[in-house]
């Protein structure tokens, strides 16, 4: 459904994160996006949904294809308009909107009037809280309910993909799993493709279908969520767990040198 | 005290401040849309009288039509303005766009200088100049109609803004442009509408100025009387801007009325200095949210 072949992504002219970055996303899966701070995860994101260009950052090299057709030139509206919809990270509900509000905006790109209705039902069936809390600005809401908001914003657009960028960010663990849950509800229920950017990589891969580990901008790993929760390196740097499933100690040195190899 | 004095002085202090609400409106509307600043209203309020002598008192057009032809033209300014200057800014922080509308003021100013030249013109006078008395005061017709219009816009805007696509679209702009933009809003698009409406709303004023006035540069200072009002209304609010015009149009009245000295051309200004000490955001205008 989505693919990204060898792209680069220049911000300002100089500064390269993206240092030929492939991965595919199929059809009704999840797909996790793992990996560090500043690995490129968010620019990813950005890559596809034409939100680089307002950053100044740029694809100078491969390219983004969706349904088969070349998507990195095309500006951020065009690519909402063909299905993808972005869930930016930190939430970024519109503050002074109620959440009913938020949600129509979400549904800016939606033509009808009773799609639109029939939309905002879904999103409450998904979000209950969202309808309790009527008329107050959705800045006052908490920041769970913030995190609902944005991907009942996301719902109503009715995309074929949504990209989720760090949904569990500041969330209690409770909230994180109820989140996720829901996440894998859309996809099951909707059908919608989910591409999901994660730092509680555990979570993740629990409800991801196929994982990407990236660095430096770049994929170094990928498989299904079984392989990479298998393989030893996942399961120390990014799940913290040594082989008989202890924490391990940091005193290591092996520890440096086989994340050494993983950066080069 | 002679109630009959207050009373005149009340009407055309209210009067007033709904033309002062007519400017503010349109200054309103652009920082709603995109928290931008527009030092160049007054300026399209002067393009708006300028329009309107041209189309009545040059080419001659009856007044309808010239009503018209104004407003459709002061909206293709709008949106050249906004496709030639603005947009190009798209994303760029907020203060940018500020400045250039400073910029964008000299340059309209420049423009009328050019096309009409710096004298004061007379204004055709199509607005009807009857009077009616009310409740023992003398209103004229003109001023009637401006309070007419502020209540008509009041209304249309509100419900633009509360329930249209568009409306709600500007607002989300105006609250996190790049968010708004992952959701596909256009913000091109509606930068677009904002700036005709509020060449519009501008024209409208411009015109209502021109008749009371005459078509000169001293409607610029008009423009700048709109700060005081939007200031305690609230920067982003339409309520705001209707009620900010009137109690700013009523001080100004009462201080001329009552006091010799020329103290009114100060009043709205110590007022714009109080509030910003005392509620910066308004009476109507959105509090910063701070969530802890």
């Amino acid at each position: 459904m989505l693919s990204l072949n060898n792209v680069e992504v220049i911000y300002n002219d100089v500064i390269l994160v993206l240092k030929g970055l492939s991965l595919k996303v199929e059809q009704g899966q999840i797909a996790a996006l793992l990996g560090t701070n500043g690995a490129g995860k968010s620019t990813t994101l950005k890559a596809i949904s034409g939100l680089l260009h307002p950053e100044d950052g740029e694809v100078t090299d491969g390219n983004v294809e969706f349904e088969g057709v070349q998507i990195d030139k095309l500006p951020a509206e065009d690519i909402v308009r063909r299905g993808i919809f972005q869930v930016m990270e930190g939430r970024r509900v519109f503050e002074h909107l109620t959440p009913q509000e938020n949600l129509l905006a979400g549904a800016y790109t939606a033509r009808d009037k009773g799609g639109t209705d029939e939309a905002l039902e879904r999103v409450y069936g998904y979000f209950p809280r969202l309808e309790e809390r009527g008329n107050s600005m959705a800045g006052f809401l908490s920041g769970g309910e913030q995190q609902m908001l944005a991907i009942g914003r996301a719902l109503m657009a009715r995309p074929k993909l949504m990209l989720l960028d760090e949904p569990s960010l500041g969330l209690a663990p409770l909230l994180v799993q109820e989140i996720f849950e829901i996440i894998q509800r859309i996809n099951r229920e909707e059908g919608t493709t989910i591409l999901l950017v994660e730092q509680n990589a555990t979570r993740a891969l629990e409800i991801a279908h196929y994982g990407y580990i990236m660095e430096g901008g770049r994929v170094v790993l990928e498989g299904t969520p079984a392989e990479l929760q298998d393989n030893a390196d996942v399961k120390e740097f990014y799940l913290g767990l040594t082989q008989v499933g202890q924490r391990k100690s940091y005193r290591d040195v092996k520890h440096y040198r086989r994340r050494k190899r993983w950066l080069s | 005290m002679d109630s009959d004095v207050f009373l005149q002085l009340t009407v055309s202090g209210l009067s007033n401040g709904m033309v002062y609400a007519l400017v503010a409106v349109g200054f309103v509307v652009i920082f709603k849309a995109s928290d931008v600043i527009n030092f160049a209203q007054g300026e399209f309020l002067l393009f708006g009288a300028y329009l309107a002598f041209a189309f009545i008192a040059q080419f001659g057009l009856p007044w309808s039509l010239g009503v018209l032809a104004t407003l459709l033209t002061a909206a293709m300014i709008g949106l050249i303005v906004e496709r030639l200057v603005l947009r190009p800014l798209i994303g760029e922080p907020v203060i940018s766009m500020i400045m250039v509308t400073i910029g964008l003021s000299s340059l309209l100013r420049a423009v009328v200088n050019g096309i009409w030249g710096v004298r004061p013109k007379a204004f055709p006078n199509f607005i009807p100049s009857g009077e009616v008395e009310f409740l023992g005061a003398i209103v004229g017709f003109d001023r009637l109609l401006v309070i007419a219009i502020a209540a008509i816009l009041l209304t249309v805007l509100t419900l633009f803004f509360r329930y249209t696509r568009d409306g709600i679209a500007m607002r989300a702009i105006a609250d996190d442009q790049q968010a708004a933009l992952s959701m596909g809003i256009s913000i091109k698009r509606v930068l677009a509408v904002a700036w005709a409406m509020a060449a519009i709303t501008a024209a409208v004023a411009g015109i209502m100025l021109a008749n009371t006035v005459g078509v000169s540069h001293d409607i610029i200072f008009i423009g700048l009387r709109v700060f005081p009002v939007v200031i305690l209304g609230g920067l982003d609010s339409v309520p705001g801007a209707i009620v900010g015009g009137g109690v700013i149009g009523l001080l100004e009245s009462y201080t001329a009325g009552y006091t010799t000295s020329g103290l009114e051309l100060i009043v709205p200004y110590i007022v714009l200095i109080l509030v910003l000490m005392v509620r910066p955001y308004g009476l109507f205008g959105k509090e910063i949210i701070e969530r802890v």
